[in-house]
C-alpha cells in the first residue's frame, strides 16, 4: 500500500515542515502581542439576566450567537442527507458474531447513556453542557448498538427516522420564524428565553445524536419488512 | 495556591502539552492506519483534559464525547472498510484469486 506522498523528496518535505513551523511561531508571536482585554466577557455578563439561561456558554450559543448554533445544526442535517444519498455503505458490523457479554453489557449501558443525556441537557441551562454534548452521548449509545446488535436502531419506520433527524432544524426555524413577528430573527420573546431555549435544545439533541449515529454508521434507515 | 502545588500542576500542563503535540505528530507520522488512529484519539483525550486546565469545561466535554469518541469511533470505522474486501457486500463473496 503506497501512495503518492511517500514518494516525495526529503528536501520538499524539510521545506514543508520549515513553512509549517515559521507559521507556527508566527501565529504564536501574534498571541502574544494581542493587546490584554476581557474580550466579550463584560457584555455577555451584563445582558445574563434576559437571556433566560444561568450559564454564559449557554447564553451565548444558544441566544446570543443563536444564528450560529442554527447553522451548525443544519450543516449536521445536510452531512446525514449526503451521507444518505450516497447509498453505498452497510453498516460496520456482521463480520463477527458479537459476544454475550458485549451484548450484555449494553444492555446495562445503552439506558444509562440515556439518563445522563438528558441530564447533560438539562444541565446546560445553568452548568457545562447543552445539546451537543447529550446529542454525542446519544450518539455513543447509537454506536455501541450497532457493534453490539448490528442491527438498525430501534423499531421505528425510515420516514420516522429521517423526522427525527429534521426535529432540530424544524423546531429551531419555527421558533426563529416565530420571533421575526415581535422582531428579528431569534430574539426571543422577554420572559420566555429560558423555555424556548430548552425546547430548541431538546429538539437538537434528538436530532444531533441520530445524525451522528447514522454518520457512524453510514446507511440509510431500512423498513421493517426489509431487515434481515 | 502554595509554591509546590503550583509547580506540580505547572510539571503536569507541560507534560499534557508536550504529549499532545508528540500524539500528533505520532497520528500523522504513522505508516499503520489503525495505530495513527489509536492516538489521535489518545491526543482528544489529552486535548479534554488541557481544556479542563486552561478552565473550559465545555470544550472538554464536546472535545472528548465528539473529537476523540465519535470521531473516533467513525475513523476506526473507516479503517476498517479500506481493509476490508473491495465488495460492499461483506461476507460470503469475496473472490481471491
Amino acid at each position: 500500500m503506497s501512495s503518492p506522498e511517500d514518494n516525495a523528496p526529503v528536501l520538499l518535505r524539510g521545506i514543508a515542515a520549515l513553512l509549517a513551523a515559521a507559521l507556527g511561531v508566527a501565529i504564536a508571536g501574534a498571541l502574544t502581542a494581542l493587546p490584554p482585554s476581557s474580550g466579550l466577557r463584560d457584555a455577555v455578563t451584563g445582558q445574563m439576566p434576559a437571556s433566560g439561561v444561568a450559564h454564559p456558554v449557554t447564553a451565548v450559543l444558544l441566544n446570543f450567537r443563536g444564528y450560529d448554533t442554527l447553522l451548525e445544526v443544519a450543516v449536521l442535517l445536510l452531512a446525514l442527507i449526503a451521507t444518505w444519498s450516497l447509498r453505498l455503505a452497510r453498516p460496520p458490523a456482521g463480520r463477527d458474531r458479537p459476544g454475550l457479554v458485549l451484548q450484555a453489557l449494553v444492555r446495562l449501558l445503552v439506558p444509562l447513556f440515556i439518563v445522563l443525556a438528558g441530564y447533560l441537557l438539562w444541565l446546560g441551562a445553568h452548568a457545562p453542557g447543552g445539546a451537543f454534548q447529550a446529542g454525542a452521548l446519544l450518539a455513543g449509545a447509537g454506536v455501541l448498538l450497532t457493534l453490539a446488535e448490528g442491527r438498525p436502531l430501534g423499531p421505528l419506520a425510515p420516514a420516522a427516522l429521517r423526522g427525527l433527524a429534521v426535529l432540530g432544524v424544524a423546531v429551531f426555524l419555527a421558533v426563529a420564524l416565530l420571533a421575526l413577528g415581535g422582531g428579528r430573527l431569534l430574539e426571543y420573546p422577554r420572559g420566555q428565553a429560558g423555555l424556548l431555549i430548552l425546547l430548541i435544545e431538546a429538539a437538537s439533541t434528538v436530532s444531533i445524536g441520530l445524525a451522528l449515529a447514522y454518520l457512524f454508521r453510514g446507511d440509510e434507515p431500512v423498513p421493517p419488512e426489509r431487515r434481515p | 495556591m502554595d509554591a509546590p502545588g503550583s509547580l506540580i500542576l505547572g510539571l503536569i500542563d507541560g507534560l499534557i502539552a508536550l504529549a499532545i503535540v508528540a500524539l500528533a505528530f505520532g497520528a500523522t507520522a504513522l505508516r499503520d492506519l489503525f495505530a495513527g488512529v489509536v492516538l489521535f484519539i489518545a491526543m482528544g483525550l489529552l486535548m479534554a483534559l488541557a481544556w479542563v486546565r486552561l478552565a473550559a469545561p465545555d470544550l472538554a466535554l464536546a472535545e472528548a464525547g465528539i473529537g476523540a469518541g465519535l470521531a473516533g469511533a467513525l475513523l476506526l470505522a473507516a479503517v476498517r472498510r479500506l481493509a476490508g474486501p473491495a465488495h460492499p457486500e461483506g461476507i460470503g463473496d469475496d473472490e481471491q484469486p
